[in-house]
């Protein structure tokens, strides 16, 4: 039985009787009377309780703040680590910079989600690669004002962003060691159990075969705030090293753990996995900066959405899935893995341990795309993945078109991939393609879209794809584009 | 540094909550300390859009742990039924329910989970009715809220047959959600002799008080209710905190604990009602030159399924139905609807926008058959102050009797010839349209990017990109006449600290800031002297609503008035410490100032006139004059005064996808003399933004059945900071002052928000760069509303290429 053991803005917690999938949002508020922290959805959609966590289990070597939402973390998430909220800024009586840019350019009004725009904005204070105005807008997209209109939030956040205080947060930051994560809370019937090492984790699941797997939990946790479930056992991934992390395989295969979350793949792919831009580009509106710093890999893939946003990404790059248990490992082609709605080729006892992809062949084209009513935080319409290699004669040799939203689970349009195999890369020939698009899915009508709505922009997806990498197969994505194909203005 | 020997008015100031915002101590209902004892009360809403409630049992909810007590109708000591307007809502369903999410049992518990473990074991069964859903069923069903409210003049028929160009169509604009970030939330806390103390998250404190003593049946002297803050508001908060309170307050006097009533943001979304949608048929005739000849309308507001503000939305929608054109000849027909969703209520504009929508589409449309600049169109048609091209020859054309006169007096046709005379027959003195219309151009460099946007658009097949433009009247003053008065309360100690208390109360617009502003102002004091206590009804009795944009020019007068009573008061005693003459004694910088420059700090001031036993304590009232409206002529002066902006907005489309993004935005807006120029310039931006969410991303949907299926933020998409234009430019008019308001000033919480219209101008223009013909942009413009708009210009390109060729 392990004790639930966090600082609090620099005050040790113990804790030996909170039920573990207690909110940390609901722990501050209820347990701790800490207020300043607000619940404005209960679903990681609007920011108001965001906090700070101190994360030197990533990279030993680097500990940085991560603003997350408070209302999609269970309080064992925390086990070990420090988290910091709006009442833990002031020092000595004084606002810190943050808290007073926001004073200073009018950042409030109503001043509820300001605790939770501080958070975030202190984030930014101290990290050292922002640079581009788009990543102020990225940090902040987590959190939503519906009072300022945001300019003043955006001028309050730009001054103080990448700053870094030489402070006490500053110190605390470059003082971190890792936390020990371990947490195991049973009693009968019940369980939260974060397992530190493979071997353990075989243990528990052996143990608990209905119990259910969390990582980030940005997920699952809705389960619990919104559909008011009880989640009697969880064996959590967190603690297990071995399943997270970038790195190359002996074959050249890029390989990414399935518990690395998406800010640290974001990173990634701006270093070690740079090959892989399409992921970049599905990355940077792919949620709120709080929820990447929670989402994993392996939670996006395993929850087996049809409008999870990596998922065509990866099964254009070709990517493969590595399912281990505690009697071994398989490989399966991603596009192998989607069963059926929400289902997959999981079988129990088996985890998703990693996704690897193959480096892209020079000259390969690629996108990914994808498409909602708001840019950021927002959950797709349609989302494309797009590969096209072609030979010296310009013949298609090998392409992949995956889509989110258009069917049960995300799917290749093989019709299509058909049509355009082995022919010559040309805009003719794309458009005459493209009618076998509308015989491989009928797409769905929802509030995010109608079924003409989502045939019509995969159709143009991948005309803006062709049209995108006719001149570059690797286009970056140029900074606050209007839209997610950003064609170059004929000059 | 704020430089004491000056007054705050007119200058920058902080928000006087901004320090409690950034460090979380600034406290909402939800937040206070729960008194011992505390429950919990969970509303339990309808499942169905309309049915027959069959059964009601709680036995299995009662059974489980921590669940206390279920309420029903039958529980309701008083009346039941509440209204802000016509007491028509049940507090609890009684046989039938009307929508989903209407409130039909209060669970009481000791956590909120055990609430709602309590609500999912609850009995209810209900016997499913057939639902309205739609206006245009609610229309051929005769379900009516309100009786039709009608405006005419001149004749119609023969305008629109002089007219050069007619348009006419339907325009369909969407509900909005408030998304106030803090969701309803009400504390009643029960206190000896059956009284009550409310802590409650409502724009209307009074009227919280008003149900809460109907439904207990006690006199409104035993309910107080106190508003600490809250976080937003925009309307929703108006009428609708009352059920909240009521049910907390129901609870705690059956229980004789404390009880809370908070909302999730999805049963928020779900029980609560939002902006009207509106349905208009339109016909409008113009001349060759794009000036208004004729427009006949007949809008109809969704109301939803009880009455709550809408006939009073309705109204002001039709008095925007002109926005700041001059309408010669005109008919408008208004009507509120009854159907079976949640009651929908004010919001930001409270129907003005959807009125504008309409005219703004008219103009749009027919700008685009004449080949006009939208900017230009608009111009032509702008109150009073015609410039010559349009001279008034015309506009004697129509047909009103020589000798009537407006309810202020002037002769119409004079004011009809002059161009000022609004459909509802109040004059437009002095439309400071043509004055901003001039100024923001010139400012946003208008005519060079409008060729820029055309040469950019012809290098760039499959992105578009369109520059809108957009003026705004706003009429200021609440339409029911009656509402239009305010109270202040200000205390001075004897140590010279002041207590400030109005009848407003604050979400966030700024309105204690300004209300500090004037009370430093009159007393000479520095506004940290001063103290904006919590609104609370056992303060200032008797206030209206903050809302109509109202709060700062009613409660502003009246705060002045107060102040300036204890200041009158005191200065036989300045003078004497002074050895001044009375009248030669100046209030400023903290002191009483004499004509030589000898001063007496105000704190020493306060504790001398205590000594002498002079009163320092004085309450202020305001009522605004000389404003009337009579509903079944059509006519009268229901504003105070009117607002004015102006908004250019360039936008880029991509043809592709259907997405857009705002790429510059330049603003100029009449606030009149600020009383606090960052707080005015914070309303604009956030006004302006919240009004493109409303045309764009915001769009809700229900299913067949009336279930809302848009009631969380996952869902419903507000703008968040990337929706922000990178170019934003706000400015205040200069030299604006206006007569007889606060300090010159005037209101600027609603009319902002219209500026968002100046989106659909720039999407349209946009959407037509892509092909020929008359644009079809549905309202919100979603990507699919755009990307619908952009396919059928396409495809019309494609067939006049196809006809060029043959």
């Amino acid at each position: 039985m392990s004790i639930l053991r966090f600082h609090l803005n620099d005050r040790p917690i113990e804790d030996a009787e909170v039920p573990p999938t207690t909110t940390l949002l609901n722990y501050l508020r209820q347990r701790a009377h800490l207020t300043g922290t607000k619940e404005g959805c209960a679903e990681g959609d609007c920011g108001a309780c965001t906090v700070v966590v101190l994360d030197a289990e990533t990279d030993p070597a680097a500990p940085r703040f991560r603003a997350v939402n408070a209302c999609l973390m269970f309080v064992p998430m925390v086990q070990g680590r420090r988290v910091y909220t709006v009442e833990g800024l002031r020092q000595n009586g004084a606002l810190h910079p943050v808290q007073a840019a926001m004073v200073e350019r009018l950042g409030s009004q109503c001043g509820y989600c300001t605790p939770g725009v501080v958070m975030s904005a202190f984030e930014a204070c101290y990290r050292e690669d922002l640079r581009e105005p788009w990543q102020l807008d990225d940090q902040m997209c987590g959190n939503l004002c519906r009072c300022t209109g945001y300019r003043p939030i955006r001028d309050a956040v730009h001054l103080v962003a990448g700053t870094c205080p030489e402070d006490i947060f500053n110190r605390q930051r470059a003082e971190a060691r890792p936390a020990a994560l371990e947490f195991v809370r049973a009693s009968e019937g019940r369980c939260y159990l974060q397992p530190t090492d493979l071997e353990a984790l075989w243990a528990a699941i052996a143990e608990r075969p209905r119990a259910r797997l969390v990582c980030g939990g940005t997920d699952l946790a809705l389960l619990v705030t919104q559909r008011y479930q009880d989640l009697p056992e969880l064996i959590a991934l967190e603690g297990v090293p071995e399943l997270r992390g970038v790195g190359r395989g002996a074959d050249g295969w890029f390989e990414i753990g399935a518990t690395t979350t998406l800010t640290d793949l974001e990173a990634a792919c701006m270093g070690p996995l740079r090959p892989l831009t399409p992921l970049l580009r599905i990355l940077r509106y792919f949620a709120s900066r709080q929820i990447k710093h929670r989402a994993t890999v392996g939670g996006n893939l395993c929850n087996a959405s049809p409008i999870g946003d990596l998922a065509p990404a990866l099964i254009a790059l070709g990517a493969q899935v590595v399912l281990r248990s505690a009697a071994g490992a398989r490989t399966l082609p991603l596009d192998q893995f989607f069963l059926a709605y929400r289902k997959t080729a999981l079988q129990p006892g088996e985890v998703l341990a990693a996704v690897r992809v193959p480096e892209p062949s020079t000259g390969a084209r690629m996108g990914a795309y994808k498409v909602s009513k708001r840019r950021e935080l927002d959950i797709s319409a349609v989302a494309a993945g797009l590969y096209v290699e072609t030979c010296p004669e310009g013949l298609v040799t090998e392409v992949r078109a995956a889509f989110g939203g258009m069917a049960a689970t995300p799917a290749r349009a093989r019709g299509l991939e058909a049509a355009l195999r082995g022919r010559p890369w040309t805009e003719a020939n794309v458009e005459a393609a493209l009618p076998a698009l509308a015989a491989d899915f009928k797409p769905m009508s929802d509030h995010r879209g109608s079924a003409w709505f989502r045939g019509q922009v995969a159709e143009n997806l991948v005309r803006g794809f062709y049209l995108e990498t006719a001149a570059t197969p690797r286009p970056d994505l140029p900074p606050r584009p209007a839209a997610t194909v950003r064609l170059e203005v004929v000059q | 540094m704020t430089d004491v020997s000056q007054s705050p008015l007119h200058r920058p100031a902080v928000h006087e909550s901004a320090h409690g915002h950034v460090t979380g101590s600034a406290r909402y209902v939800d937040d206070l300390p729960e008194p011992a004892g505390m429950l919990h009360g969970l509303p339990v809403g309808s499942p169905v859009a309309r049915g027959r409630l069959v059964a009601r049992r709680a036995e299995r909810a009662l059974a489980l742990p921590g669940v206390h007590a279920v309420l029903f109708a039958a529980d309701v000591p008083g009346h039941n039924r509440i209204g802000p307007i016509v007491h028509d809502e049940p507090l609890l369903a009684e046989d039938e329910v009307f929508a989903e999410g209407q409130t039909v049992a209060l669970v009481l518990g000791d956590s909120v989970a055990a609430c709602r473990a309590g609500a999912r074991a609850l009995e209810l069964e209900f016997e499913e009715l057939p639902a309205i859903l739609t206006v245009e069923e609610a229309l051929r069903a005769g379900a009516l809220l309100c009786p039709p409210h009608e405006m005419c003049r001149g004749d119609v028929a023969a305008a629109m047959a002089r007219a050069t160009v007619v348009v006419a169509g339907e325009l369909h604009t969407g509900g909005q959600d408030h998304f106030y970030l803090e969701t309803q939330a009400s504390l009643a806390i029960p206190g000896e002799d059956d009284t009550i103390h409310l802590e409650s998250s409502t724009q209307h404190p009074t009227e919280v008080q008003i149900a809460c003593s109907e439904v207990l049946g006690c006199p409104r002297n035993q309910i107080v209710v106190a508003v600490p803050r809250m976080g937003g508001g925009f309307g929703g908060k108006e009428s609708q905190a009352s059920q909240f309170a009521a049910l907390a307050a129901l609870a705690a006097r059956r229980t004789g604990r404390p009880v809370k009533v908070w909302l999730s943001r999805d049963l928020d979304m779900t029980m609560t009602g939002k902006r009207h949608p509106f349905w208009s048929r339109y016909r409008a005739g113009l001349d060759d030159r794009g000036r208004l000849l004729a427009l006949e309308v007949e809008i109809v507001a969704d109301g939803g399924w009880s009455v709550d503000l809408s006939p009073a939305i309705l109204d002001r929608g039709m008095f925007h139905l002109d926005n700041g054109y001059f309408v010669p000849n005109l008919h408008f027909v208004g009507k509120a609807v009854r159907t079976n969703k949640a009651s929908n209520t004010a919001f930001r504009g409270f129907g003005g926008p959807q009125g504008m929508a309409v005219i703004e589409e008219v103009l749009s449309r027919a700008a685009e058959r004449l080949g006009l600049d939208p900017a230009e169109i608009r111009r032509r048609n702008y109150y009073g102050d015609c410039p010559d091209e349009h001279a008034p020859g015309n506009m004697v054309e129509v047909p009103v009797p020589e000798d009537e006169q407006t309810s202020m007096g002037a002769s119409v046709i004079s004011l009809v010839r002059a161009r000022c005379l609004t459909p509802y027959y109040q004059e437009v003195p002095h439309c400071r349209l043509p004055r901003i219309h001039a100024e923001l151009l010139a400012r946003c460099d208008w005519d060079a990017r409008r060729a820029e946007v055309a040469a950019w658009n012809a290098r760039s097949p499959w992105q578009k990109r369109g520059l809108g433009f957009m003026p705004v009247k706003f009429g200021i003053s609440f339409t029911n006449t009656m509402l239009n008065q305010a109270g202040a309360l200000v205390l001075v100690y004897a140590d010279g600290s002041v207590q400030l208390n109005h009848g407003g109360t604050e979400m966030g617009q700024g309105l204690h800031t300004k209300m500090l502003a004037v009370c430093a102002h009159e007393l000479g004091v520095p506004t940290a002297q001063i103290r904006c206590m919590t609104t609370a009804t056992d303060k200032v009795p008797n206030t209206s609503a903050t809302a109509a944009s109202s709060g700062s020019d009613l409660n502003g007068m009246a705060v002045q008035r107060a102040c300036a009573e204890i200041r009158e008061r005191v200065r036989p005693v300045a003078a004497e410490l002074l050895g001044a003459a009375p009248e030669a004694v100046q209030f400023v910088g903290g002191a009483a100032v004499g004509p030589d420059g000898r001063r007496v700090p105000w704190s020493e001031l306060a504790r001398t006139a205590w000594m002498r036993r002079v009163s320092l304590s004085a309450a202020g009232y305001y009522a605004t004059p000389n404003i009337a409206y009579d509903r079944t002529t059509g006519r009268g002066k229901p504003f105070h005064y009117f607002a004015y902006g102006a908004a250019a907005v360039e936008v880029e489309v991509s043809g592709l996808t259907g997405e857009h993004r705002l790429l510059r935005v330049d603003i100029l807006h009449d606030v009149g003399s600020s009383l606090v120029p960052t707080i005015d310039i914070g309303q604009i931006e956030g006004g302006f933004i919240q009004g493109v969410g409303w045309v764009t991303g915001e769009e809700l949907v229900w299913d067949a059945k009336g279930k809302l299926l848009t009631h969380g933020p996952s869902t419903y998409k507000i703008p968040a900071i990337g929706d922000c234009p990178a170019i934003f430019n706000v400015a205040l008019l200069e030299r604006a002052e206006q007569d007889s308001t606060i300090h010159g000033s005037k209101a600027v919480g609603e009319p902002p928000l219209m500026l968002g219209l100046g989106v659909i101008s720039a999407l349209r223009q946009a959407v037509a760069a892509f092909g020929p013909g008359e644009v079809e942009l549905a309202i919100p413009c979603t990507p699919e509303a755009i990307l619908r708009a952009v396919v059928r210009q396409r495809a019309a390109a494609v067939t006049r290429a196809a006809d060029a060729a043959e």
